[in-house]
């Protein structure tokens, strides 16, 4: 699976979401990406690419299209 | 005669710091009373919907200056517990924020505080009694009609209890990290505002940056939390941020993990910091206990002490006083903070105080040699979910609505729900899990339903939740 592959099954997965809803799924967008949500699929990013994501990093995920930009920052090319 | 008369402050001290840089000072405070009382009079019940914004502190307060009643309520809680709740105590006024959704068929405002507005519902409510000062839910999740009923009495004696143990003066500045409708975050502003100290008001959550760029910018004093607060402290790293003005934190709402509790307490053991752990009733405005900072890490996994001005027992099953060490019964309260009693129905909202200063907790406890105490379970059947208390045989209700017929079972631990069901079909465990995430407003993925063949009952139809499966 290629990394793209990976990180939209993490989304495809953890909400109730199509492929087509990913580049507009935002945090707090849809009810299942509550703080709760958040936290959840902040550790299965840190497990599937195996990297540890600093705090401002885990605040600034707010988006689909936001998360790819801070895999980037740590050598997880989308 | 005036009321609560306590939270009143020279007009030029701080109320508030808002998020956008706005100050409110006690002036805003005493126009804003005067202008409900002219809208709205006193005396009258009325829907509260609260965000962490200027518009809702100065509604909540001066409700409580002017002598309307206010429920308060989650500005985004669902609609259709918000009808049921109108339904059943039709109040003569509803208060929220002019975004809420809750509020758009209600027609012109009679008036508007800041991002707040008053609707007359065209009834006149219904009556009240005297002592009665505010109303809480419950179970703001499940949309329970049962609310506490809080006297001035009540709120005063807890927020002066609190402000002393936690030793409050007006330099603090806490940052709302609860729900004002929740009575944490209600007792937060209370204590705070007995003392005249500024409330930094956010309606940014703790995983937005904004959040800690406030915090840092305004520098907050001290952060509250319920349980699965802690694990989002612990996950973002608040132990190392850098937060110098930082002195205090305290946690209520539920049980602390050890690991968690031993976790922050060492840490504001070696940065100079208290660390609070407490216990409390939204039955008792809330605050009962508190583990004194400086024993937090040596009675790790105690609630600790009676507030000043309150006292626990522990009866037996025979309504005994338990006297030894040790040994587990279930945890009476006594102290001035005690509510009147619950409202089932808008006629009990005319009802004097019930329970003359005494609560039953329904938490079993002991007490250790050195007079702490631990929770170690619960009488009734409610969990703790995300630090809301949640009543699982009202749960069950709940999904008997859309789902007549079918057979649903819910048990579990704090934070740790199962929800049995017969259902077999996919697409409707589906629903249903969505259904009550809708409904509840929690967490989605609390609702986990678990199929089985059937439900196991006894012959008189009760549910044998023993013989469920683990």
């Amino acid at each position: 699976m290629t990394n793209l592959e990976q990180y939209d099954k993490l989304f495809l997965t953890s909400f109730p979401v199509k492929r087509s809803d990913l580049p507009t799924l935002k945090y707090r967008g849809i009810k299942q990406w509550d703080s709760v949500g958040h936290m959840d699929l902040m550790s299965a990013m840190e497990e599937v690419f195996g990297i540890n994501l600093s705090t401002l990093d885990v605040l600034d995920f707010s988006s689909y299209e936001k998360g790819k930009e801070i895999l980037a920052k740590y050598g997880v090319e989308i | 005669m005036e009321r609560f008369s306590l939270f009143r402050h020279a007009p030029d001290r701080l109320l508030a710091i808002n998020e956008d840089g706005t100050h409110l000072s006690y002036r805003d405070l005493e126009e804003a009373a005067a202008q409900l009382s002219r809208w709205a009079g006193s005396g009258k019940l009325l829907f509260l919907l609260c965000e962490n914004t200027p518009g809702t502190l100065l509604g909540y307060l001066g409700c409580l200056r002017t002598g309307l009643v206010p429920l308060l309520l989650d500005a985004h809680m669902d609609s259709a517990l918000f009808a049921q709740l109108l339904d059943c105590y039709h109040p003569a006024f509803v208060y929220a924020p002019s975004d809420c959704a809750l509020v758009e068929e209600m027609g012109q405002p009679v008036g508007v505080i800041r991002d707040s507005a008053l609707y007359a519902t065209g009834r006149e409510g219904p009556a009240l009694h005297p002592d009665l000062a505010l109303l809480l839910t419950t179970s703001g999740s499940t949309g329970s009609p049962k609310l506490v009923r809080l006297s001035e009495t009540n709120l005063m004696a807890n927020a002066q209890s609190i402000a002393q143990y936690l030793e409050l003066d007006q330099h603090e500045r806490p940052i709302t990290c609860l729900p004002m409708s929740y009575s944490y975050g209600m007792s937060i502003v209370n204590s705070h505002v007995l003392v005249g100290a500024p409330i930094l008001l956010t309606r940014k959550g703790l995983l937005e940056r904004g959040f800690w760029d406030f915090a840092a910018k305004e520098g907050a004093t001290s952060l509250a939390g319920v349980p699965y607060t802690y694990e989002m402290y612990r996950r973002i790293g608040l132990q190392e941020m850098d937060l110098p003005a930082l002195k205090t934190v305290t946690q209520a709402g539920g049980k602390l993990t050890l690991a968690l509790h031993q976790s922050f307490a060492s840490w504001a053991e070696k940065t100079g910091r208290r660390f609070f752990v407490m216990y409390g009733q939204t039955e008792a405005a809330p605050r009962m206990g508190y583990l004194p900072a400086e024993r937090a890490v040596e009675k790790c996994g105690s609630m600790g002490i009676p507030i000043p001005g309150g006292t626990f027992q522990l009866l037996d099953v025979q309504d005994q006083v338990i006297q030894e060490s040790d040994t587990v019964g279930e945890l009476l309260y006594r102290g001035p903070n005690v509510a009147m009693g619950y409202a089932q129905q808008a006629d009990d909202l005319a009802l004097g105080d019930e329970w003359g200063g005494v609560l039953h907790t329904g938490d079993m406890a002991k007490r250790d040699a050195d007079g702490f105490y631990y929770i170690v379970g619960r009488k009734k059947r409610f969990l703790k979910l995300y630090g809301n208390r949640v009543n699982l045989d009202e749960l069950e209700r709940m999904l008997a609505e859309p789902f007549p017929g079918v057979g649903f079972a819910c048990t579990g631990h704090d934070d740790d729900l199962r929800i049995f069901s017969d259902l077999k079909d996919e697409t409707q465990i589906r629903q249903a899990e969505d259904y009550l995430a809708h409904r509840t407003n929690l967490p989605h993925k609390l609702f986990h339903i678990i199929p089985i063949d059937a439900i196991p009952k006894n012959e008189a139809g009760k549910t044998l939740y023993s013989r469920l499966p683990d």
